[in-house]
């Protein structure tokens, strides 16, 4: 399936979509609410069997999911992005679609402080034990003993 | 005093031997002291511990392939175990988690023990000094450097002189404590 195909089947599936065409793969912006019933669709329907990276980012006034997906059948890729609110992010899991999600998701949680709802085990990854709301990665993260501000 | 026969003088100079060679009819004889000889002995089989935390590491290993070769210089098997090395080359970043894990292989190993701090990172966290949580603003914080290299990463070059350095402060004998006991009085 090429981009323009992509395009046409996200725009019948969740026509509040919005689109950014500019790079190499198609990058899909949708609410939270599109978002779970959407990936289940792409996983089923369009044979995205691997997502190849989930991250986040902080952009102050709200936070970014990013999910890259690709299709090892088909060999098309999507990029899919989610909005979600500072101060009480919340998204539901995709770990069922994908396990390799399990981990990144930890990590987000951890980093970021986004809730996973229906997440099989969501606690703290690589960071030790008390960093439970604390969340290194988000820009307003202040550690005054360990950190030298430039 | 040590008495070694027979030796010429031209080859123990040339191994950087410590001691007067004493020339005799058939040979020679050679006049050293047992510490200058233990140090001597010591600085060229330096067996360093398998410890690298990020990018430099793999500038160590270069250090250790076919091309630059620090078994050259007397560095030869890098060891797995803290208890069979005798020094320590912190090739990356140590982060906080990390820190208590290097402590405790620093006390493990054996004495005599030596330190190389290699590149920014190991020095003062390097790129990482600024706005970062997880990051030691240099290893010598957790255990104590006898050697440092700048660079991000250092060239081979230099972790090759880092390790003649680390040699020659070691024939020259002189305990970490005695050289602050030194610079002290
Ligand atoms: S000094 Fe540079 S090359 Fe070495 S570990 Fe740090 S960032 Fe990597």
């Amino acid at each position: 399936m090429n981009n323009e195909a992509l395009h046409a089947y996200l725009t019948e599936q969740v026509p509040d979509a919005t689109f950014d065409t500019s790079g190499e793969w198609l990058n899909v912006q949708v609410s939270v609410a599109a978002f779970r019933p959407l990936t289940e669709k792409l996983k089923k329907e369009l044979q995205f069997n691997f997502l190849f990276c989930l991250t986040c980012v902080d952009w102050k006034t709200h936070l970014t999911m990013v999910y890259h997906l690709r299709s090892t059948q088909e060999g098309h890729h999507l990029v899919v992005k989610v909005n979600l609110d500072t101060q009480q992010p919340q998204i539901h899991t995709v770990c069922d679609l994908w396990r390799t999600a399990e981990f990144h998701e930890r990590e987000v949680y951890e980093l970021f402080g986004v809730d996973f709802l229906h997440h099989p085990d969501l606690r703290l990854l690589i960071l030790p034990d008390g960093w439970e709301g604390k969340n290194p990665l988000r820009k307003d993260f202040d550690d005054p003993v360990n950190m030298i501000k430039l | 005093m040590f008495c070694l026969q027979p030796i010429s003088s031209s080859a123990a100079k040339q191994a950087g031997f410590p001691g007067e060679v004493h020339e005799t009819p058939g040979g020679g004889v050679v006049l050293s002291k047992l510490d200058d000889l233990i140090n001597w002995a010591r600085s060229n089989s330096l067996w360093p511990l398998t410890f690298a935390t990020s990018c430099c590491g793999i500038e160590m290993m270069a250090v250790a392939s076919a091309k630059y070769d620090f078994s050259r210089f007397g560095f030869e098997v890098a060891r797995a175990s803290p208890r069979q090395a005798d020094v320590i080359i912190i090739a990356g970043t140590i982060v906080n988690k990390m820190a208590p894990v290097l402590k405790r292989l620093y006390d493990q190993m054996a004495d005599p023990k030596y330190v190389i701090a290699m590149g920014a990172c190991a020095i003062s966290g390097g790129p990482f000094f600024y706005n970062t949580y997880s990051v030691i603003k240099g290893a010598d914080h957790i255990i104590p450097v006898d050697v440092y290299i700048a660079g991000c990463p250092p060239r081979p070059e230099a972790l090759l002189h880092a390790l003649i350095t680390l040699q020659e402060k070691i024939k020259k004998g002189y305990t970490r404590e005695q050289i602050r006991q030194g610079s002290n009085s």
